[in-house]
């Protein structure tokens, strides 16, 4: 059971990494949802894998470890509400800069990035 | 209990949805912004004045028996850290509230926000807290950079968020499995359960502590870590920025806390296995960011390295691992954060009278109030650059005098000493380039708020502050240092402590 939970976070990490590494947003937004999986999935683990024990106690005979469990649920809202904001500003990025590569643009030095000036107050 | 603890969260908090809730209604919201800085400023003063006596503060928010449960800790350490926050707060928002917070009304929120998340990591004792308390500065911030419109802010804000999200992801490992091994996220339990670890644990320890080490050096901007950090301080809005000079902070804390209290001198095989890694790093550190402030093309981005270049200095500092050498730290962290955010605002009223150019180091039109903030940016720079008779100077030198003549030693003096004299070239170029070297028609920009002024002219005074009290501010963080750095005082502490 461990070793075939062990090869699914590896596999997912893996599968994680490659995608981060490509050039357009979307396929690294992806990545970042793979390896979010991957970190849940090892802290859940990091409870030990236990079959037929609740979390709570007085309940059974024995119990699992509730904390890995609460900390999954607050790594997965994180992870969520992350996700979901990497996506409006990749959204934003992609109106911005006229394409969807990481960079701003598909070739490296195409634009040479410029100096960026303060808005002034009455200025919408 | 002492409940004066949970204050420097809580105030922002309330501060920052109840500016929420008054959107619109913009001159209310700078006043309210301003005063709970103040409030801020105040109440960190007092929990510094308590904390100066050298007892450990526990405050159990949940009332949980620790190591059970969300602890907050106030030592010496968190007090300094909590003040240097909010000292950097107020005149950043000082200076917001001078009409630099366009556009919209929603800056001085996220500011307030970031402030939650900042104080917190300070002062919580969990290990899963500082996470979340992470992750509260982390959406802050990405708030904060992107706020207001540009091209380059999307960019290098993408960078940004993506970046620190893998570090959450990181993080998260490293936390959960030393929470695997041990079976606690409490700091002060930690390390004693490090005490204690089966040596067939050890690897798996020490994985996870390089995963924290690399987390913390992402936060830190430490190399290789730091490549997101230029383009993104010099995108940002001023005040963003010179808050921003706390972020990097943030992650040295981390490293400071994390590797005295958990991977400490108690622990067995572990003991002070980070600072092998972190006095290399921190070499490479210092000379890409010298390398990165002499080649930079705009004075933003020059100072963005300067922060850099701060992050290695005090790396250096810390991976002495000697009492002299942390204290020496952690007063340059005072002086390297203050000046910082002020060399920022700083760029900001220079750039605005220098038309289409903005701060790019070249032959541009006069400014307008080129005598005053020619003096200014002066000052600056030679506090930046460690000459005396400025904290930067003082700083150095304690942190020479820690390192001490052996082999390893004379590498850092070489690169420090080389070091102020590149920071000096580089700021002597980019000074003369925007002062001297200019056509003569002068831009029609208006003249630099005076209230904005006062806010820079105020943060270099607390530079000269830091500078005059010297004696006392450094008596104080050797006492800190040696807090941090005495065994198991966290643990008596929290053995002694008990809820009501």
């Amino acid at each position: 059971m461990e070793a075939l939970v062990a090869v699914v976070i590896a596999v997912l990490v893996s599968c994680g990494v490659y995608l981060l590494l490509r050039a357009r947003t979307f396929p690294v937004i992806l990545g970042l949802t793979l390896l979010s999986y991957a970190v849940n999935l090892f802290i859940f683990v990091m409870g030990r894998l236990r079959s037929g024990a609740p979390a709570v106690i007085g309940s059974s005979e024995s119990y699992a470890d509730p904390i890995p469990q609460a900390l999954v649920l607050t790594a997965i809202v994180i992870g969520f509400a992350m996700t979901a904001f990497l996506l409006v500003l990749s959204l934003r990025a992609r109106a911005e800069l006229g394409n969807d590569h990481v960079d701003g643009s598909a070739a490296i030095g195409e634009k040479p990035s410029k100096p960026v000036r303060p808005l002034e107050e009455d200025e919408v | 209990m002492n409940h004066g603890i949970l204050a420097p969260i809580v105030l922002p908090l309330i501060t920052a949805i109840l500016l929420i809730l008054l959107s619109g209604r913009r001159s209310l919201i700078r006043s309210i912004s301003l005063l709970s800085a103040t409030a801020s400023l105040g109440i960190c003063v007092w929990l510094l004045m308590q904390a100066s006596d050298g007892q450990i503060r526990l405050y159990a928010p949940g009332n949980w028996q620790p190591p059970f449960g969300i602890l907050l800790v106030l030592d010496r350490l968190s007090a300094l850290m909590l003040l240097v926050t909010a000292v950097l707060a107020f005149f950043s928002i000082a200076y917001a509230v001078r009409g630099h917070d366009a556009p919209g009304d929603k800056l001085h929120a996220m500011v307030h926000f970031l402030l939650v998340g900042v104080n917190g990591a300070f002062l919580t004792g969990d290990l899963f807290n500082l996470f979340v308390f992470f992750e509260i500065l982390l959406i802050s911030s990405y708030g904060l950079l992107l706020h207001g419109r540009g091209v380059e802010r999307a960019r290098s804000g993408l960078h940004y968020v993506i970046v620190n999200l893998i570090g959450s992801a990181l993080f998260l490992m490293g936390v959960s499995a030393l929470y695997g091994i041990t079976g606690s996220l409490n700091m002060a339990d930690l390390g004693d359960k490090m005490a204690k670890l089966d040596p067939a644990d050890a690897p798996l320890a020490a994985t996870a502590g390089i995963l924290l080490l690399v987390v913390f050096g992402l936060k830190a901007a430490m190399a290789p870590f730091y490549f997101w950090l230029p383009r993104a301080y010099a995108a940002a809005s001023a005040p963003v920025a010179a808050m921003f000079a706390i972020m990097t902070k943030v992650g040295i804390y981390a490293i400071i806390r994390v590797y005295t209290q958990i991977f400490g001198e108690n622990a067995e095989t572990l003991a002070n296995f980070a600072w092998w890694w972190l006095w290399p790093i921190a070499l490479v550190t210092l000379v890409m960011g010298l390398l990165g402030a002499l080649s930079a093309r705009e004075l933003r981005v020059q100072i963005a390295y300067l922060v850099i270049v701060s992050v290695g200095t005090l790396l250096a500092g810390i991976a002495l691992n000697r009492e002299a050498g942390l204290a020496a730290s952690l007063y340059y962290l005072i002086h390297s954060t203050m000046i910082c955010g002020a060399m920022f605002l700083l760029a900001d009223l220079i750039l605005r009278q220098r038309g289409e150019l903005l701060d790019h180091i070249g032959e541009g039109p006069r400014l307008r109030q080129s005598a005053l903030l020619g003096v200014l940016f002066f000052i600056a720079a030679v506090a930046v650059a460690g000459l005396p008779p400025f904290s930067g100077f003082i700083g150095k030198l304690l942190l020479l005098n820690a390192a001490g003549v052996q082999a390893d030693a004379v590498v850092l003096w070489i690169i420090v000493l080389a070091g102020s004299l590149t920071t000096l070239i580089a700021l002597s170029r980019s000074g003369s380039m925007i002062f001297w070297q200019t056509t003569d028609q002068v831009e029609s920009a208006p003249a630099a708020d005076k209230g904005a002024l006062l806010a820079v002219i105020g943060l270099l005074g607390c530079v000269m502050v830091v500078t005059f009290a010297a004696g006392p501010i450094l008596d104080y963080t050797f006492k800190a240092a040696q807090q941090l750095r005495e065994p198991g005082v966290y643990l008596q502490a929290m053995q002694q402590f008990r809820v009501r």
